[in-house]
């Protein structure tokens, strides 16, 4: 979709427009690229304070068990997924991935025990072909329902507990990766203790018509700014987080991309539940002989960024590519460009200097351990 | 002060002309986090590429606006390229050159010209 005539507006839209935003078309809805004060501003002031983001374009999607039992649903899910969700309780969030027969990624998505169902969180782009997979591989003895009456916003950064807190004092005592269905300004909302930003937040499911009055409520604190997709990038950046699309899709196996901290022993080789997902073949192969190439990440020397499909060189010249940067830019927290892409195993540890070559000049970058920045994650 | 349709703005002083972008463009590239300057002493033609600056959103070329000799660069914005975004037209210039013989630079814009190019 090129036209932002064509792409549809999030519930949102009038607030974005209100507030001054940038909007662009995105995974097929207009959304705010960045607001006045640009990438740079949000970026530093998300990691100082909090951060408002429209997410609404993502979707959600409720399994629910024709038997009643969220164990019969978790049971089918992992037909899906290399994670064990029978083993999530309720009330807890997991991050989790759709594999493809090949061992490739379909889609990342989020996954929550709501105790009678689950709650699922995936991707703008992928969210109809997810909905037609999970309708193809859980139908027989699950209803699947994508929510399309429910915007998402999320709110990041340090400040975020304080800012929710007021509004809805049970999210206080909320940790990392939990959710609770509780009231936020009077409305009815699913709050998970989570993000794209490796900062403390939440994302907040709540009912379309009922999204503008919640954004307004966050806003009102003087802590939180909205902040665009632009800032979104460079902040998921610089916590080490994959982009579907760009540094995981059905090329990458969940261990190219250095997720196996996804795949619980259960599902692994020797675990009570190993395999049973699509790819597990090769998946399982992979954990235990390890992979061929790795998602790293990368610090360039220089100061200048180093983009998406940057091809990876051994030496600072002559030899073939070994591999590619799968995304890049400046790092506003850092203060420098930062990089991911995939790399050899053998050239994956932290500290290997290899090349990417940037208008035809090959500048140095150093394999470094993710996050660059640290995580502000509410553990315990 | 003369402009060009790249939104360069180009400032004669004797026989050398400064040159940078202007406050729309850089309002348009958004913060801009790297440049890349030519080294002084280089001969360049009109339309070569130059500079190279990369802001938080993309990477975008400075073109010479003329044939000339790039006499001096603004080691100031390789150093601290916000230098261009706060003070495009001060601080913030990107070269100076010298015009090759003949070369004027008459046929630019004026800011009147350039101001409704921009809208």
């Amino acid at each position: 979709m090129s036209d932002t005539d064509d792409a549809l507006p999030t519930p949102l839209n009038a607030l974005h427009r209100r507030l001054g935003a940038k909007l662009v078309p995105f995974a097929g809805y207009e959304m705010p690229l960045q607001y006045s004060p640009g990438i740079m501003a949000e970026h530093l002031h998300c990691r100082a304070k909090a951060g408002l983001f429209d997410v609404s374009h993502m979707g959600q999607i409720v399994v629910t068990a024709r038997s009643g039992d969220v164990a019969d649903a978790a049971r089918a899910l992992e037909r899906l997924v290399p994670v064990d969700v029978l083993g999530l309780g309720v009330g807890r969030q997991r991050y989790a991935l759709f594999t493809d027969e090949a061992g490739g990624i379909l889609d990342d998505l989020m996954v929550t025990n709501l105790g009678d169902r689950l709650f699922l969180v995936v991707n703008a782009a992928c969210k109809v072909a997810d909905f037609a997979h999970l309708k193809a591989g859980l139908g027989a003895e699950c209803e699947v329902r994508m929510l399309t009456d429910r915007a998402l916003v999320a709110l990041q950064g340090p400040e975020a507990g304080r800012v929710l807190a007021g509004l809805a004092p049970a999210t206080a005592d909320m940790r990392f990766m939990g959710v609770r269905e509780v009231e936020v300004a009077g409305l009815s909302c699913m709050v998970s203790r989570s993000g794209y930003t490796g900062e403390d937040g939440f994302e907040i499911s709540v009912p379309e018509a009922g999204a503008e009055r919640l954004a307004e409520a966050l806003l009102a604190d003087a802590a939180v700014a909205p902040i665009g997709l632009g800032a979104r990038d460079s902040l998921r950046l610089e916590a080490g987080l994959c982009l579907y699309g760009n540094d995981i899709d059905r090329t990458t196996s969940p261990v190219e991309a250095a997720l196996t901290w996804a795949i619980q022993k259960v599902r692994r080789a020797g675990g009570a539940r190993a395999g049973g997902f699509p790819g597990a073949d090769r998946i399982l192969r992979e954990l235990a002989d390890g992979p061929e190439r790795l998602r790293v990440g990368l610090l360039p020397e220089g100061r200048a960024p180093v983009r998406g499909h940057s091809p990876l060189f051994a030496a600072e010249s002559g030899g073939e590519a070994i591999g590619e940067v799968t995304s890049g830019g400046f790092g506003p927290t850092l203060g420098a460009p930062v990089a991911m892409g995939y790399v050899p195993a053998a050239m994956a540890a932290p500290g290997t200097r290899l090349f990417a070559e940037v208008r035809g000049k090959r500048l140095a970058v150093t394999v470094a351990a993710m996050p660059f920045v640290p995580n502000g994650y509410k553990k315990s | 002060m003369k402009y060009t349709e790249e939104h360069e703005w180009l400032r004669p002083e004797g026989d050398v002309l400064t040159v940078g972008i202007t406050d729309y463009a850089t309002e348009q590239l958004g913060d801009i986090v790297f440049v890349d300057l030519p080294e002084a002493g280089r001969e360049v033609k009109k339309g070569e590429e130059i500079v190279v600056l990369e802001s938080v959103k993309a990477a975008s070329d400075i073109l010479a606006p003329i044939d000339g000799t790039i006499t001096e660069v603004n080691q100031a914005i390789a150093d601290d390229p916000s230098l261009v975004n706060s003070d495009p037209h001060g601080a913030g210039w990107f070269f100076r050159m010298k015009p090759a013989d003949g070369v004027s630079i008459d046929g630019f814009m004026d800011e009147a010209a350039y101001k409704a190019m921009i809208g």
